[in-house]
């Protein structure tokens, strides 16, 4: 009999995910991590049995989630590693230079197929298996800037308003049987993905701090939360500003 | 909320560039210009943290653990890890840092980096000791396993070789034994320094962990005053106190020091007044760390920022010497609350720049106060260079290049080890031609 939440972290070594895994180990879940690179993989994965208690297991297998063939494999190894699975977190993804996809459709589709294509396929996948069973909690990390096409950001924003659109039709299928969909939305957090931003100011929040946020959602079971709180009520302005005015906007 | 600067908030935020590896396979970048300098929490005091026109080598995502041997209590681990982050995995587990700094909010690399000390001193040598063996990671992209068997000359150099020698990428460190998170901690007040000689030589026969807070306004009969604070890690209890953590925050900086010769008179008093003797369990926070209770708290000298002053005496000067310093210090109405005083032992340090060296160390605040404050530092080196003392340059924003030199006397073997690629502002500003 299975005495632990059993975890499976696509995209494991991002900052929000590593830092979401070491609650999750302080919680007692058993992990099944998957990740890119194979070095900061096995480095996370070291940390984590250094915290872990004897009954836990941290397990972690290396892949592209690009190659989207593979994932019912990736699945099926956590399954046998973990002895099933109660929750699938979603945490890959890229932040693409806005003005480089603008001058390539290449690029910017190769950013939509990472961001979105291949976490729907994940989130699909884990949603079948989960709906047979009975049970279990599906998160994504998506985006504010997934709220609202920007200038700025809209190749990014796009393909985490897909996703974000995608989960919610799969919350409401699997609502009736019993497992939860978490979508999370995170505003500006330093990481090594933001490299490339100036980080000042009160907008911006560490990895360890959404961490928390994620875990309490997932905790007491919720549907959508934006990270840090205050950026509801920031997105709740900028989605209601009439499209005749947003267009003229510089955000 | 990176702004990248050193504790004593004296010198400008970092305007350079920086880069933050977040694994330990990372290689180092080529610097464009000024050299590359490793940056973990900003707590060291003056500038040893700092490399102006440089690239700042920010440590913080390297803070994973590797390994724990829960037997041996052998940890290693990456050197951006915090000493705090340890502890909360380690104590509950039966283990301690084997040295420790006064906060916990240092980095692993930082504390080998500035071969930091503890009040343990005189029973355990400082941090540096309890190395087993780091890995450097030099410009030229070579990796080194350091140890005192292995490479021992660059192990030496690089304990307490202000991160000039390279970036240290992960360290195993020996922790030692303990039963739970309590001290034992008897607490006496002294009248004056002599005795506190007394009192001290007695408390480091007995006690491995000792430290005395000094009274450093009290003046003629009273001068020397202050509280020694004895220590050890407890043995079982049947029951242990509860204990729970609880953390301020200074807010803002005032425009100017709430620290002056007034609100410090006063609260030194209160504080000499209040202790209460005896023997008593303490939680380990409290003992080692009371500052971390209060996050910021380096605001509270204002903008200006502040200073602090820690020398060494050796032995045959220190009696002497220290009545001489808090003369001048009393004298001056300046200083701080946080006033300590404390005895090293004999054992040489592993490092070829450490600070510990056999003898009585003194550590104060001060509120930056331009020139006053330096007309007293240049009078107080005199003391320290005339007993043939030294000045810690973790702590240190203004001492000469010729003090330094003097000070630190291994200073030309170990600059021999000096990464090519890497530099501080303290080094070049020591790095001067001695006058």
């Amino acid at each position: 009999m299975n005495t632990t939440q059993r975890v499976v972290l696509f995209g494991a070594t991002s900052a929000i995910a590593q830092a979401t895994a070491r609650l999750l180990v302080q919680q007692g879940c058993s992990l099944f991590l998957v990740g890119r690179n194979a070095m900061k993989l096995q480095a996370l994965v070291d940390d984590l049995r250094v915290r872990a208690a004897p009954g836990q297991r941290i397990e972690s297998m290396n892949a592209d989630l690009d190659l989207i063939d593979g994932h019912a494999h990736l699945f099926d190894a956590a399954e046998k590693n973990l002895d099933g699975i109660d929750t699938v977190f979603i945490a890959h993804g890229a932040l693409p230079d806005q003005t480089a996809c603008e001058a390539s459709v290449p690029l910017t589709l190769a950013l939509i197929h990472t961001n979105a294509l291949s976490a729907i396929a994940l989130a699909g996948e884990a949603a079948n298996r989960l709906q047979a069973q009975g049970h279990g909690l599906i998160v994504a990390i998506g985006s504010v800037a997934g709220d609202r096409g920007r200038q700025s950001n809209y190749v990014y924003g796009a393909s985490k308003g897909m996703l974000a659109l995608f989960l919610q039709g799969l919350r409401n299928r699997l609502a009736p049987h019993g497992v939860q969909v978490l979508t999370i939305k995170p505003g500006f957090v330093d990481t090594p993905m933001t490299a490339a931003f100036e980080k000042k100011g009160p907008l911006w929040a560490t990895p360890e701090h959404v961490a928390h946020g994620i875990v309490k959602a997932m905790r007491s079971r919720r549907d959508e939360v934006y990270l840090p709180w205050f950026w509801y009520w920031i997105m709740l302005v900028i989605r209601n500003i009439p499209e005749r005015v947003f267009k003229h906007m510089k955000l | 909320m990176n702004d990248l600067q050193s504790w004593g908030r004296l010198f400008p935020v970092h305007s350079g560039s920086v880069w933050r590896p977040d694994e330990r396979s990372s290689s180092l970048p080529h610097p464009e210009s000024g050299g590359l300098l490793a940056y973990g929490q900003g707590r060291s005091y003056g500038d040893v943290c700092l490399n102006t026109g440089g690239t700042l080598l920010h440590t913080t995502g390297l803070n994973r653990l590797i390994a724990f041997n829960r037997s041996t209590g052998i940890l290693r681990c990456e050197a951006g890890i915090t000493l705090r982050e340890i502890l909360a995995l380690t104590v509950p587990q039966g283990w301690f840092l084997a040295v420790t700094p006064g906060t916990r909010d240092v980095t692993v690399g930082g504390a080998i980096a500035n071969d930091v000390h503890g009040k343990n001193h005189h029973s355990a040598g400082s941090f540096g000791h309890h190395v087993v063996q780091m890995e450097l990671l030099r410009s030229t992209n070579e990796r080194l396993l350091l140890s005192p068997q292995q490479q021992p000359e660059l192990f030496a150099a690089t304990v307490g070789g202000l991160g000039l020698t390279g970036l240290i990428v992960w360290a195993e460190l020996q922790l030692a034994p303990i039963r739970h998170a309590f001290m034992t901690v008897e607490t006496t007040r002294f009248a004056n320094l002599d005795e506190f000689w007394l009192l001290n030589a007695q408390a480091e026969r007995l006690w491995p962990y000792t430290v005395a807070w000094i009274d450093c306004l009290a003046k003629n009969a009273h001068q020397g005053r202050g509280i020694l604070m004895a220590g050890r890690h407890a043995a079982a209890q049947d029951e242990l106190p509860a204990w729970k953590e609880q953390v301020k925050t200074m807010p803002v900086t005032p425009p100017i020091s709430l620290v002056n010769s007034l609100s410090l008179r006063a609260l030194n008093t209160l504080y000499w007044h209040r202790a209460r003797e005896g023997v008593s369990l303490s939680h380990y926070v409290p003992y080692f760390y009371p500052l971390d209770g209060i996050s910021h708290w380096n605001r509270i000298y204002g903008r200006a920022g502040f200073y602090q002053y820690q020398c060494v005496l050796p032995p045959e000067a220190m009696q002497t010497g220290i009545a001489e310093l808090l003369n001048r210090i009393a004298h001056s109405g300046e200083g701080s609350f946080l006033a300590v005083l404390k005895t090293f032992g004999q054992r040489p340090s592993a490092g070829l720049l450490s600070f510990p060296r056999p003898g009585a160390t003194l550590a104060l605040d001060f509120p930056n106060r331009g020139a006053r404050s330096l007309k007293l530092f240049r009078e107080l080196d005199a003391v320290v260079q005339h007993a043939q003392g030294a000045i810690y340059p973790a702590k240190d924003a203004r001492m000469s290049a010729t003090m330094f030199q003097q000070s630190f006397p291994q200073w030309e073997r170990f600059s021999q080890w000096v990464d090519p690629a890497f530099s501080s502002d303290f080094w070049k500003r020591v790095m001067q031609p001695a006058k």
